[in-house]
């Protein structure tokens, strides 16, 4: 890049600086980062075929090497394509990122065992062979890379497993993943129970369908998953509940076999709007880790995404898991191992900001049941609920597979059919209520006949206004076996970060059916009942986000600019250049000296005018349209500001507001009064507006305007010369020692004039001077003592009307104009347009 | 020859006799008492919303709490008046105030009287804030007495839940009003400047409300993302933070900042504009 001379003048400046910044454009660091794809032979096949799978992978590679890696590894039905967004961030951030497809999927051969440890985590231990044998990967030991996993569900519980599996991983970053797979395809919220779950029958199908794809019209049992999974997968969906060989396949898959063999620093996050994997599965996998080996840093994020959608906070989660990684693979910033949870605000008005999320954090995890617990009294008598034959209708809660559109959840009906469904409310609370964690209710349930009986619970809020919220959806299924003999059963409500506002109640329903749930086809009636009143609910001491600044800071910012403006305003007061008073004027009505007026870029409207009014004169300032009279008059009073010159009024030097501009009667291109008001209140207004405190002789002025009972009328009303009158007389309220007058016989018929002509003379004697404007020889002939002849901006010729013409005997006023000004302005007689300036 | 002060010229008072008896005065208060009697009318006689009250999930609606009482009333009547009408209101207290004196003629007087050209400049800015200020508050109170005939005395309900205390809920409404108040600032702003820019009343409160509302087309588009911090309409709708079990302070607060410095600078400029300005009106 040049440096050019001169820069910043002009045009060529700004060329310069143009050039300046797209030069600096490509400098900038986009990506420098190279991405190249590799293939990367995994473990064996299958049971029986020993030759390693294919995975397709990409390597990125940042400009400083070596450097720390990450394993990203994506969600089910996924490839190495799902995370380019998190491994160009991790690029960026100065890692080594190995995205690969999982077996199973996209490029990558193989079938779909579900994270199993002899083949999918396999799979992973040979991509960490890998790093180990690039030379861009800092190593730690021999085939021992500086490594971290991360994943979001599918991959998440791989990144889990690969901790508990190989002990080269660094550092652990899973969301919204599972701890034991059995739990979370089987809902059981009942607190000890013995029985098996309820099947989660649209998510689990949900799940699994992607895994089933096949060309069209090629359709196939098993699709991309192995023979096992195919086969237990197929038998849960058919029945309903898993065999024994099934259960323990499931949890060979799940991290909670290897939770004790966690040992690196492990960031868990979990998804509030998550039906799936409930956040019950991300404090399982936390507390595991923690009671086999309490030193293990873990992070628990309750965030508000989920595989039901929820809020999105994708960026803020990107960056965690960056810190993470940079605190425990590079040398960054420590980040604690605390707990953070986001409160979903919704507004009441402004649907653009409706998924405002606040975090909260607290130094510590407190797990489900929150630091402390508050009894919240549940009331509501033992109520009979049908369980409809074949499960239909059913309630909705939730919209397995839908994710963001599981909005949409608010416009359907989701109420059951009442008899259906117990409710237990409590009363309108005292106080608002924030919980965090999962709450707890007891309830009885008996049915007529010994039966395994299938409710869901749900925490509900009523607000005020009678809406029954249901917090992301979710509710606790809950099998039980019952009889005629009522059976106590504890239930863990799904956990949830709520605001609940003071005025609104807890409501728990307890529901026959759900339609993501598998439910029994045979008919019943349960009766349920409060074991116990108390519902027990979670709260957790947290500290929200300080975003920005405190809130005394902005109206010290308010304060700060106020004071900024009115000190400005204060420094720019308009200045004045030369004399304020003239004492050796002060008994001059009106001096004007060296006046110029130039507006614009234009013609000088007044170019250089000078004379001085004596006391007790009637002074007419005479000169054909356009002379500069107008704008001279106006220089006068202050209205407009000279370009050069001053004007002096009893030797005080007139600027816009001076104080002895109160000295004098203004009537200035026309008369303005307020059309809404009568002539008397007009002059009465201006009078109390224009701060003098004399005798206004109010009466003496309506009778010079002369306009009897109309004075009284709105001024709206009046015609051209009953205004023009009005606006003399108000010029002369308070008799003020000089009349400035600008074309005041405009308008007036003969007789009008004759009248104001004597009132004009009159006004003189004692001393106060009329200066009055005019482009009619006659009248300034007739009524004035004194005249001052304009034209074009300057002045022709001063003097007393008798001294003009001495030496032109016989010759009339009008002759001598002409020959002042030239024959090129004739003068009319006629009435002129308003404004000559 | 008689005393003059400057202090004694155009007071607050004179000038506020000159502005209530101007027709659109007039007909500014009676719209805004009219208004919650339309809608009074609208919902008792008008065909019935469906299914408002019902046990759906989901339901936040402050359109529906309309009707629960005074309060409540009140406030969804400034929620109908303060995006449009109100604005409209402050533009024309604003936007009129100095244009009009100087289309009348009425202007070169006071000055000539003399009134200082900055007290002349702030006597009108107050009148004008007045009367906003008076407007909104007749809409409030006609709004809560008009509620409470209609609707019985039950005090505030929240759209995000719960219900307050009558005295609660007077603070809250309160804190509502002021905060709208404080919002009408900007669109009063840009009405001062352009009144002082122009002879010409209608072109001043037209400019204000058309660059008010071309504010909030720009509000409305996502993608200028932070952008839209400096628009005016990112925090007219804060006052919905009062409306919660507890009043949440901090966009409101952040609005206030907003309104009041865009405000002090848009007043500022439209001083120095008009000190500096030949008066040839």
């Amino acid at each position: 890049m040049s440096v050019r001379r001169g820069l910043g003048f002009g045009r060529v400046g700004c060329a310069g600086a143009l050039g300046l910044l797209v030069g600096l454009i490509p400098a900038m660091p986009v990506q420098a980062a190279t991405k190249t794809a590799v293939t990367i032979q995994g473990g064996p096949t299958s049971v029986s075929d020993r030759t390693p799978v294919t995975l397709s992978a990409d390597i990125y590679v940042p400009d400083i090497t070596p450097a720390p890696a990450v394993i990203l590894a994506h969600g089910f039905g996924g490839s190495k394509e799902s995370v380019v967004d998190q491994a160009t961030d991790l690029v960026n951030a100065g890692f080594v990122v190995a995205a690969y497809t999982a077996r199973g999927f996209g490029d990558s051969t193989g079938t779909i065992s579900m994270n199993s440890p002899e083949f999918e985590i396999a799979d992973a231990t040979r991509v960490i062979d890998y790093l180990a044998s690039l030379a861009s990967v800092e190593i730690e030991g021999p085939n021992d890379p500086v490594v971290g996993v991360a994943g979001g569900s599918y991959g998440g519980a791989l990144s889990l497993m690969l901790a508990g599996y190989d002990e080269r991983v660094d550092a652990v970053a899973a969301d919204i993943t599972w701890n034991d797979l059995e739990s979370s395809l089987f809902g059981q919220s009942m607190i000890g129970a013995k029985d098996p779950g309820v099947y989660k029958q649209l998510w689990t199908s949900v799940f699994f369908s992607s895994g089933l794809d096949s060309p069209p019209g090629q359709a196939d049992l098993c699709g991309r998953f192995s023979p096992e999974w195919c086969a237990a997968y197929t038998e849960v969906a058919t029945t309903g509940a898993p065999t024994q060989a099934s259960r323990a396949l499931m949890r060979r898959s799940s991290p909670i076999s290897i939770t004790d063999r966690i040992t690196v620093p492990t960031l868990l996050g979990g998804g509030q709007a998550d039906s799936l994997f409930p956040l019950q599965q991300v404090n399982a996998n936390a507390q595991q880790i923690r009671a086999a080996n309490p030193d293990t840093p873990v992070k628990v994020v309750w965030h508000a995404q989920g595989h039901d959608g929820g809020a999105d906070e994708s960026e803020r989660l990107t960056a965690l898991t960056r810190s993470w990684f940079q605190a425990y693979l590079a040398d960054g910033p420590a980040v604690p191992a605390d707990f953070e949870a986001s409160l979903v605000a919704s507004s009441a008005l402004d649907d653009r900001e409706s998924d405002t999320v606040e975090v909260l954090t607290s130094p510590r995890y407190p797990g489900l049941a929150g630091d402390t617990q508050r009894a919240i009294a549940l009331a509501g008598p033992p109520q009979r609920i049908l369980a409809p034959a074949g499960g239909v209708p059913a309630a909705v809660s939730s919209l397995p597979g839908i994710g963001s559109l599981g909005g949409l959840l608010s416009l359907l009906d989701t109420r059951v059919a009442p008899n259906q469904s117990a409710q237990f409310i409590s009363e309108p609370l005292a106080a608002p209520l924030q919980i965090i964690g999962a709450s707890r209710v007891s309830l009885e349930v008996a049915s007529d006949v010994a039966r395994t009986a299938t409710l869901f619970v749900g925490l509900r809020i009523q607000t005020g206004a009678g809406a029954l919220l249901l917090p992301n959806g979710l509710v606790a299924p809950v099998n039980v076996s019952v009889g005629p003999t009522p059976q106590r059963v504890d239930v863990e409500l799904p956990a949830i970060v709520a605001d609940v506002a003071a005025g609104d109640r807890l409501v728990i329903t307890v529901n026959t059916t759900d339609q993501a749930f598998r439910m029994p086809g045979d008919p019943a009636v349960y009766t349920v009942a409060l074991a116990d009143p108390a519902l027990v609910v979670p709260e957790v001491e947290m500290t929200g986000s300080a975003s920005g600044l405190p809130l005394w800071a902005w109206p010290l910012i308010a304060l700060g600019v106020l004071l900024l403006v009115v000190l400005t305003l204060r420094l720019l007061r308009p200045r004045v250049t030369g004399a304020r008073t003239r004492p050796d004027l002060a008994e001059s009505p009106l001096v004007i000296e060296g006046l110029v007026k130039q507006f614009g870029k234009g013609v000088r409207a007044v170019a250089g005018v000078d004379f001085t009014v004596p006391r007790g004169v009637v002074l007419g300032l005479l000169g054909p349209n356009g002379a500069g009279k107008t704008t001279t008059m106006r220089m006068a009073m202050g209205l407009i500001q000279p370009t050069e010159g001053s004007v002096f009024v009893f030797g005080e030097r007139v600027t816009p507001g001076a104080p002895v501009l109160s000295r004098i009667g203004a009537f200035v291109e026309g008369p303005g009064f307020l059309p809404h008001l009568s002539g008397r209140e007009n002059l009465d207004l201006y009078w109390r507006a224009s701060g003098r405190s004399g005798e206004p002789y109010l009466e003496q002025v309506l009778e010079i305007a002369g306009l009897g009972p109309s004075i009284d009328r709105k001024v709206r009303t009046y015609s051209q010369g009953m205004k023009q009158r009005l606006g003399i007389a108000q010029a002369m309220l308070g008799m003020p020692d000089i009349l400035l007058l600008d074309e005041p016989t405009n308008g007036l018929d003969p007789p009008q004039i004759r009248e104001m002509r004597q009132v004009l003379h009159d006004y003189a004697t004692d001393g106060r001077t009329v200066i009055l404007s005019s482009h009619l020889l006659g009248e300034v002939e007739q009524t004035c003592t004194h005249v001052v002849v304009m034209h074009r901006g300057t002045v022709a010729a001063t003097g007393t009307v008798a001294e003009l013409l001495a030496g032109r005997r016989g010759q009339q006023l009008e002759d001598v104009f002409m020959d002042l000004v030239g024959s090129d302005h004739l003068v009319n007689a006629g009435p002129l347009p308003e404004g000559d300036r | 020859m008689e005393q003059y002060s400057a202090q004694r010229t155009l007071s607050v008072r004179v000038e506020l006799i000159r502005q209530v008896r101007r027709r659109r005065t007039a007909v500014a208060f009676a719209l805004v008492i009219a208004l919650p009697i339309i809608v009074v009318l609208a919902v008792k006689f008008g065909p019935s919303s469906s299914g408002r009250g019902g046990l759906a999930d989901g339901d936040l609606d402050v359109f529906g709490l309309l009707a629960s009482g005074p309060w409540n009333f009140a406030v969804s009547g400034l929620l109908f008046s303060s995006a449009f009408l109100l604005v409209i209101l402050a533009a024309m207290f604003l936007g009129d105030t100095v244009a009009s004196e100087a289309s009348w003629g009425t202007m070169r007087y006071l000055l000539v009287a003399p009134v200082p050209r900055r007290r002349f400049l702030f006597v009108k800015l107050t009148v004008g804030l007045l009367l906003t200020l008076a407007v909104l508050l007749v809409l409030v109170i006609a709004g809560f007495f008009v509620g409470l005939l209609a609707f019985g005395s039950a005090p505030l309900a929240s759209p995000l839940g719960g219900t307050l205390s009558a005295g609660e809920s007077t603070v809250r409404l309160a804190v509502i009003t002021g905060y709208i108040a404080v919002t009408l600032l900007v669109p009063a702003g840009i009405a001062f400047l352009a009144s002082v820019s122009t002879d010409v009343p209608l072109g001043a409160v037209g400019a204000a409300v058309v660059i008010v509302i071309f504010a909030n087309i720009l509000d409305a588009i996502e993608a200028l993302g932070s952008l839209r911090e400096f628009l005016p309409a990112n925090y007219t709708r804060a006052w919905a933070d009062a409306l919660g079990s507890v009043i949440v302070w901090d966009q409101m607060a952040v609005g206030f900042a907003y309104n009041v410095a865009v405000f002090v600078v848009l007043v500022g400029i439209a001083v120095l504009k008009f000190e500096r300005k030949d008066i040839l009106s």
